[in-house]
């Protein structure tokens, strides 16, 4: 299991509006096009001097192409991470306050304590 | 030597910013109780005549990232932009810049390392708001040097509560050792019950009332014994996932010194979590 780098996905993704977007319209484009291009890159270090054995499972593959928040918070991707992005990209389709948020919540009900591990 | 003109602990809330700011049926109905609450609050800073504010928060995954994390690291720059685009973004909060007070971060490091904490640096930091929402609220017109400290509460492996104690403790030897004429007020935010992408998250209350009760009643307190009897890591997921944030809290009181009570407290509750404010006044136990 990768939970790091399903991890720098969402980060990378949240901290760039047009990848925000991007990741919203075509999720399945835009999962497939990081991690060939992005997922190897690390952040402080010349392009050059990329990684090399970075990458998702088939599972995590699958939750972020199909913008499952469900099965990432079952994965053990970071909460906070998950959370952020995901307000970015949906809550402008609920017309209630916190109505995205709220949905959320409702989806993961089934979770006890404790929750999937989030250590990396 | 430097005075600890005050001491300060509170929630930081990012939705602040917006709440205070909105008008007309924007304005959500609990925001002139909150108004009201914040402006006792930064009364509270004010009176204490600050030259300086050291500022303990946490980045959240915006500068500080898994593949190089520090555990706690000081700001030494002269300058600190602040706040991020997706800050911006989600609570509204507006760009700032902030000078920084060098002599007193080399200070801090130099004597922090040799008091036993191997303090990771940053010569050029970008600050979210965990350090900003404390400035809107406690000293919005932003006119004072700080030096920025930030701890790990999010990304485990994090350092146990009572390492977040013995450094609040050093910050507080350390500031009363520096030798300045200056007022320094040492400021930190933290959180009480909070999840955060969870089940729990989002409610009409925070997630744990009755851990914030009890959070509330240690700081106002003092009550360092109970709270580090209490608390552990693992303990610390159970009033929500992101309740880690209150050792920023543990910080604090470590700051404050054992037993000694809170000179001012506050709390309100609000949906998705409580707000809490603290100011202790060390001069005045002189």
């Amino acid at each position: 299991m990768s939970k790091y780098l399903l991890n720098k996905f969402l980060y990378t993704v949240d901290r760039d509006p047009e990848l925000v977007e991007r990741y919203r319209v075509d999720p399945v484009g835009t999962v497939a096009w990081w991690e060939t291009e992005r997922a190897n890159v690390i952040l402080n270090v010349p392009e050059l001097e990329r990684s090399t054995w970075l990458e998702f499972t088939d599972a995590e593959r699958e939750a972020l192409a199909t913008h499952d928040y469900v099965t990432l918070f079952e994965l053990g991707a970071h909460n906070f991470l998950t959370l952020t992005l995901f307000i970015a990209m949906f809550e402008r389709d609920y017309d209630e306050p916190l109505g995205f948020q709220l949905e959320y919540a409702r989806k993961l009900s089934h979770f006890s304590l404790p929750y999937p591990d989030i250590s990396t | 030597m430097a005075t600890v003109a005050a001491v300060i602990a509170s929630t930081h809330h990012p939705f602040y910013y917006r709440a205070s700011t909105s008008t007309g049926t924007d304005r959500p109905p609990f925001a002139d109780e909150w108004v009201s609450k914040i402006e006792a609050f930064r009364e509270t800073l004010t009176r204490a005549r600050p030259d300086v504010l050291v500022m303990v928060g946490s980045d959240h995954f915006h500068q500080l990232w898994l593949d190089n994390m520090p555990q706690f690291l000081v700001g030494k720059a002269p300058f600190y932009d602040a706040n991020f685009y997706n800050e911006e973004r989600e609570f509204g909060l507006p760009r700032m810049f902030l000078r920084g007070h060098e002599e007193l971060s080399a200070y801090l490091l130099r004597q922090g390392i040799d008091a036993g904490f191997d303090l990771s640096f940053s010569n050029e930091l970008r600050i979210d708001h965990s350090i900003t929402c404390p400035l809107i609220t406690l000293r919005p017109q932003a006119d004072l040097p700080i030096v920025p400290i930030y701890t790990n509460i999010f990304a485990p492996p994090m350092p146990q509560p009572k390492r977040f104690v013995e450094l609040g403790r050093t910050i507080r030897q350390l500031v009363e050792s520096w030798p300045s004429d200056a007022r320094v007020a040492i400021i930190g935010t933290g959180h009480l019950s909070l999840e955060l992408g969870g089940p729990r998250q989002f409610g009409p209350h925070g997630p744990d009332p009755e851990f914030d009760r009890k959070a509330v009643g240690w700081i106002a307190s003092g009550d360092l014994e109970s709270a580090l009897a209490e608390v552990s890591l693992d303990s610390l997921w159970l009033p929500g996932n992101a309740t880690h944030g209150f050792m920023d809290f543990m910080l604090m009181m470590g700051v404050a010194g054992d037993n000694v009570k809170a000179d001012y407290s506050d709390s309100l509750d609000l949906f998705h979590t409580m707000e809490a404010y603290f100011t202790w006044y060390p001069e005045a136990r002189k």
